[in-house]
């Protein structure tokens, strides 16, 4: 049985990135959970476009990609009274749902479709909508860059291939060459550099 | 293995695992507090790289997303988030909830009675109507056994019976209790904050008959409610046990799922 989560500061989110859209993300998931459209509404206007984008990265085929961001926004709404901000922030909540299904879509699709290289095609993010890009957003998007770069390029690989790839643990390691425990540890220690380079407190 | 499941911790942060790996580190998860407060920290820092990815999605998806809430009812919160199976999910993530059958079924694993149970009760909690507020809605009234007074006072005498013997199971948050009378040749179950059965699917009792397996004893009423109790059909004297599993609605002539759980009547 779980233990509450004394180790978890349930202390106020990062004031960055999950509030680059400004909204009160946590208060419209409540209100979402009271069965409130039009706030729903504002957090969809709020996030779609990350939830999209982080699907698009994974799943790639834009079809598939709008499928699953469907899906996971239907799922955000059903389950909004689940969310618990004491656990995490609500941007946060809503991507890894998000992210779990991409993940889901291309394993089921990988054993019959081979998905393209996706290695190092990062110039495929072409896909932005610059127009909505606000100059903050810019800022966070850079601190996330930065951050990136702050870890080693064994670990930056690992942890894309992970996260971005949709790749298990496994696969990443016969995919860079590496032993399967080392794999799992970049992986491991790419997000603590990470997190700990942004100033993440969850 | 302990240490072994530790490391996992970054690779299931951001989904880098397989089926197994994901149960197996999650009924881990559910008892190591250094892994929730891991796993949150980064996941909080994997999807800030979302970030770098934004795509402003089809107008047509806004429009579908928006028409297709109407038609979905949001759940209730977890009543114990501290504590149960759903909370063994990912933490801070979504919970293991529509997906769990799926999971559970596509998953080839050795049967292991703890894992199904947590995987499917979950999905029962998110497919739940619990009673919440001041909703008073019983439809335990009208269930399948009818409510007459007959079947109260076998009830009753069941649970009055001198040689009436408890059975208790807890099967993650809700807890079964089978009272059985070897005297008068029946059982009864009582069952305590059991969530509904999904759409479509109803729980089913069976008698475990030697030299027959299991045998239906009846369907419990579908829906949910703090205490359901429900007469058994059929010989509980001969029965040497009692399943629970999930049928489609209605019932099957045989089980075909894993129990729930099973009471040996020893």
């Amino acid at each position: 049985m779980m233990v509450p989560m004394a180790a978890t500061p349930s202390g106020p989110q990062p004031s960055w990135g999950g509030a680059a859209v400004g909204a009160d993300l946590a208060g419209l998931l409540r209100a979402s959970a009271l069965g409130d459209e039009n706030a729903f509404a504002q957090l969809y206007d709020a996030v779609s476009a990350r939830i999209y984008g982080l699907v698009l990265r994974v799943v790639r085929d834009p079809a598939q990609s709008q499928e699953v961001a469907q899906e996971a926004l239907l799922d955000i709404w059903r389950t909004s009274a689940r969310f618990d901000p004491s656990r995490g922030s609500a941007v946060s909540w809503m991507l890894t749902i998000a992210h779990r299904k991409a993940v889901d879509r291309v394993r089921s699709a990988q054993a019959s479709t081979d998905r393209e290289d996706t290695y190092g095609s990062r110039n495929q993010e072409r896909t932005y909508d610059e127009t909505s890009e606000t100059v903050e957003r810019r800022l966070d998007a850079q601190r996330v860059r930065n951050a990136l770069d702050s870890l080693t390029e064994t670990q930056r690989s690992a942890v894309e291939l992970a996260y971005l790839g949709g790749y298990t643990h496994t696969e990443v390691a016969s995919l860079l060459g590496v032993p399967l425990g080392t794999a799992k540890t970049r992986i491991r220690d790419g997000l603590i550099r990470l997190r700990d380079t942004m100033g993440v407190q969850s | 293995m302990s240490a072994d499941i530790h490391g996992l911790v970054g690779a299931y942060a951001v989904d880098a695992i397989d089926e197994q790996e994901r149960s197996d580190f999650e009924l881990h998860l559910a008892e190591c507090p250094e892994c929730q407060a891991e796993v949150a920290s980064l996941q909080e820092a994997a999807t800030q790289l979302s970030l770098l990815s934004e795509t402003a999605p089809p107008s047509s998806l806004r429009d579908s997303v928006l028409a297709g809430i109407k038609t979905v009812r949001p759940l209730p919160p977890l009543e114990a988030q501290s504590r149960g199976p759903v909370a063994s999910g990912p933490v801070g993530g979504p919970s293991p909830t529509a997906d769990a059958p799926h999971r559970a079924d596509s998953t080839v694993v050795p049967f292991r009675p703890r894992r199904r149970v947590t995987a499917w009760l979950a999905s029962a909690a998110a497919a739940a109507v619990l009673l919440v507020g001041g909703l008073a809605w019983s439809p335990w009234d009208d269930g399948a056994n009818g409510r007459g007074r007959g079947q109260v006072s076998a009830t009753e005498q069941v649970l009055e019976a001198k040689d009436a013997t408890r059975y208790e199971k807890v099967i993650g948050d809700a807890k079964a209790t089978i009272v059985r009378s070897a005297s008068l040749g029946k059982a009864v179950i009582i069952a305590d904050h059991m969530p509904a059965a999904p759409d479509g699917k109803d729980f089913q009792l069976w008698y475990d008959q030697p030299n027959h397996g299991m045998v239906n004893a009846g369907v419990m009423p579908h829906g949910s409610a703090d205490t359901v109790t429900v007469l058994l059909s059929g010989d509980a004297a001969t029965a040497t046990g009692v399943g629970i599993t999930v049928e489609p609605a209605g019932g099957s002539p045989a089980p075909t799922s894993e129990p729930l759980a099973l009471f040996a009547f020893s």
